[in-house]
Order: C-alpha cells, then sequence, then structure tokens
C-alpha cells in the first residue's frame, strides 16, 4: 500500500476537513472527536505502526486557536502520513495516544507542559521540562520569551530574564534582516 | 668568647621548625588541597573533565579530587547552565557543603546566563549562591579553568580567618 492508498482509505473511513498533499507529503486534518478513532485505524489497517512525533502549534489569534499534528510512519512500508486536528481554547482536551503507541506518553506530556493542552486518559499527565506548580505555559504565543516571575515554595522560582537590546535579540521591524539581526547593531545604539 | 645566637635560631633544630602566623599555615593548607564538587551541567562540564585529565592535571594545584558527596568537598565548580528547575538542586547541594566552601562559576550561562535570555534559565548563579570565581568562556578552556583555580587559591591566601576569630573572642572576654 502506497501513502496515497492510505490517505484514501482514511477518507474513505472518516470525514476529512482539509487534506493537503505538498511534496510528496500528505496532511489530513480531522475533527477532533475522530481523531482517536483514525489513530487506531491508521495504526492496525494501514500498518502505521511507528508514531514519528506529536506536537502542537498555538495559532494566535484564529479559532480554534490550537492544532495538535501527530507524525504517523510505517516502518515496513516506508511511509510517513500527517494527522492533524484543531483543538479549541475553550475546550483544551484531547484523547491520548497512549494506549496505540506508548511513545505518546512523554510527547503528550511535553505537549501539556508547553501548550497546556491536556490529554484525557493519559497514565501519568505530568510536567515533562518545567517543575509541578509552575502556572503558566511557556510555548503559548502570548508567553514572553523572557518569562515571568512565578514562586513555587521549595521547588522552583523564577524570574524574568533581562532581553532589551540584549545581544542575542532581533529587533522587531519590517526591514531587511541584515539590519535587525544582533550583529548589525553597535554597541552605542543600544 | 660569647655569640648572642639570633631570636629564633637554634642550631641544634635547625631545618626542623618553621615559625610561621597560623592563618598563613591553614591558608597554606586549604588552598592546596581544594576538593571540588563537581556541578556539571552542561557543555562546561566537559570542558570540566578536560581540566581534571592528564594533559592539563588539575592534580598540580591539588584538585583532583572530585568529590560527588558535598560533605567531602570544599569549592563548588558549578560548570553549565542553571535552570531554574535545577537551581534549588545546586542551591541545596551548596547549604550541603561543611564550612569553610567556596564556588566558581565557570562558563558564561553559570556567570550570567549566557545565551540562554529565556523563561527557564536562571541568569547567573550568583542570584543563589556566594560567587568567589567567575571564569570566562563558553566554554572556557581547560586554562582557562586553571587560572580561575589559582584566582581562588589567592582569595584564600589572603583570608585572615583565625586572627578575625581571635579579635572576635578579645571582644567577648575583655
Amino acid at each position: 500500500m502506497s501513502l496515497d492508498e492510505a490517505a484514501s482509505r482514511l477518507q474513505e473511513q472518516f470525514h476529512i476537513i482539509q487534506r493537503i498533499d505538498f511534496r510528496g507529503e500528505i496532511s489530513l486534518e480531522l475533527p477532533l472527536e475522530l481523531l482517536e478513532q483514525a489513530c487506531k485505524f491508521a495504526k492496525e489497517q494501514l500498518g502505521f505502526n511507528f508514531l514519528t512525533d506529536l506536537s502542537s502549534v498555538d495559532n494566535f489569534g484564529d479559532e480554534p486557536r490550537f492544532e495538535v499534528v501527530y507524525e504517523l510512519y510505517s516502518l515496513e512500508r516506508n511511509i510517513h502520513l500527517r494527522l492533524k486536528a484543531r483543538v479549541s481554547e475553550d475546550h483544551l482536551e484531547v484523547p491520548s495516544v497512549t494506549h496505540l503507541w506508548p511513545t505518546a506518553n512523554w510527547h503528550e506530556r511535553e505537549v501539556y507542559d508547553m501548550m497546556g493542552i491536556r490529554f484525557s486518559g493519559h497514565p501519568d499527565l505530568r510536567r515533562i521540562l518545567m517543575w509541578e506548580g509552575y502556572p503558566y505555559y511557556p510555548l503559548r504565543k502570548d508567553f514572553p520569551l523572557e518569562g515571568k516571575s512565578s514562586n513555587t515554595p521549595d521547588v522552583a522560582f523564577s524570574e524574568p530574564a533581562p532581553l532589551a537590546g540584549g545581544p542575542f535579540v532581533t529587533l522587531p521591524s519590517p526591514g531587511h534582516i541584515k539590519d535587525r539581526e544582533p550583529r548589525a547593531r553597535h554597541a552605542e545604539d543600544q | 668568647m660569647v655569640t648572642t645566637a639570633p631570636a629564633a635560631y637554634d642550631s641544634k633544630v635547625e631545618g626542623n621548625i618553621i615559625f610561621s602566623r597560623l592563618d598563613a599555615c591553614i591558608n597554606w593548607m586549604r588552598k592546596n588541597s581544594l576538593w571540588p564538587m563537581p556541578m556539571g551541567l552542561a557543555c562546561c562540564a566537559i570542558e570540566m573533565m578536560a581540566a581534571a585529565c592528564a594533559r592539563y592535571d588539575i592534580a598540580r594545584f591539588g584538585a583532583e579530587v572530585m568529590r560527588f558527596s558535598p560533605r567531602q568537598s570544599d569549592v563548588m565548580i558549578v560548570a553549565g547552565t542553571v535552570t531554574y528547575k535545577m537551581a534549588l538542586a545546586v542551591k541545596r547541594i551548596y547549604d550541603q557543603m561543611p564550612e569553610p566552601k567556596w564556588v566558581i562559576a565557570m562558563g558564561a550561562c553559570a556567570s550570567s546566563g549566557g545565551m540562554y535570555r529565556s523563561y527557564a534559565v536562571l541568569q547567573g548563579i550568583d542570584r543563589l549562591l556566594p560567587v568567589d570565581v567567575y571564569v570566562s568562556g563558553c566554554p572556557p578552556r581547560p586554562e582557562a579553568l586553571l587560572e580561575g583555580l589559582m584566582k581562588l587559591q589567592q582569595k584564600i591566601e589572603r583570608e585572615k580567618a583565625f586572627s578575625d576569630q581571635k579579635k572576635e573572642l578579645q571582644g567577648v572576654f575583655s
């Protein structure tokens, strides 16, 4: 079965919102309710036995705001399929796929840690990079790079990092990249 | 003919007795056997290991006994990026070290946060611990760490722990 056949079978079986073919890669966007069934179908019927990655996107300003992305791979047939689903900010709950691919465990914890999307049915949904008790989700677009101050007694604290005019910050302006990047600026300008 | 010997000279014990100040002796002993607590957190730790190996040989300065127990160490070498999640663990290990103790902040990250101007990174370990010596570099070469160690030795040489204690006690008893 080729990638195209696999995608077609998924399209027959499920309601697909959007299919994008780009340079030999196929991305299928599904409604969130069908996502878990589609993953199960892809694994059991189409042979996508390996979950390469599970990530999330914050389309800040759009509705629904978030997007979860599943990168599926078939080790037998060497084909690669991408499934996506939109997640609304009002209901940040996505079904877990840890029962299909155990590797999803830590990927889902990372998505939860960085974006705040919860995975229902996950066996151990804790933060993985930041500490328990940290009140923010740092990879969201409305979270500043320098961070926010927080304090969890006996665990950790955080303070905003000094960023303005720092040596590693590209200036936000519509100008050409060569005028914005850090090495273009002289010490006296800062 | 009677000759008078100098006050601190006796030919019978010559070569066996040395007169010195207690502080100078203590400082000399301390500075030449600094046992490091290798707080290796990132790539600086690789350079620290290189400094401990045969080519650079930190043993020449008496600091080769890397102790992975804070109870047995004198100087904490904070080598690498200190994230907020790690920061309190570093602080806790520092608190467990017995006095007297010193801290070397090795590399840009441990000294100032370095290139990690980010929500997750402590902007310099000096926000939590009293740092004695900062070593610049990203990462510093082993020679730079040895230079930092020598700077720390010079600092220890000038300490007046015993004479200060004596002054304090005189204040109490007089």
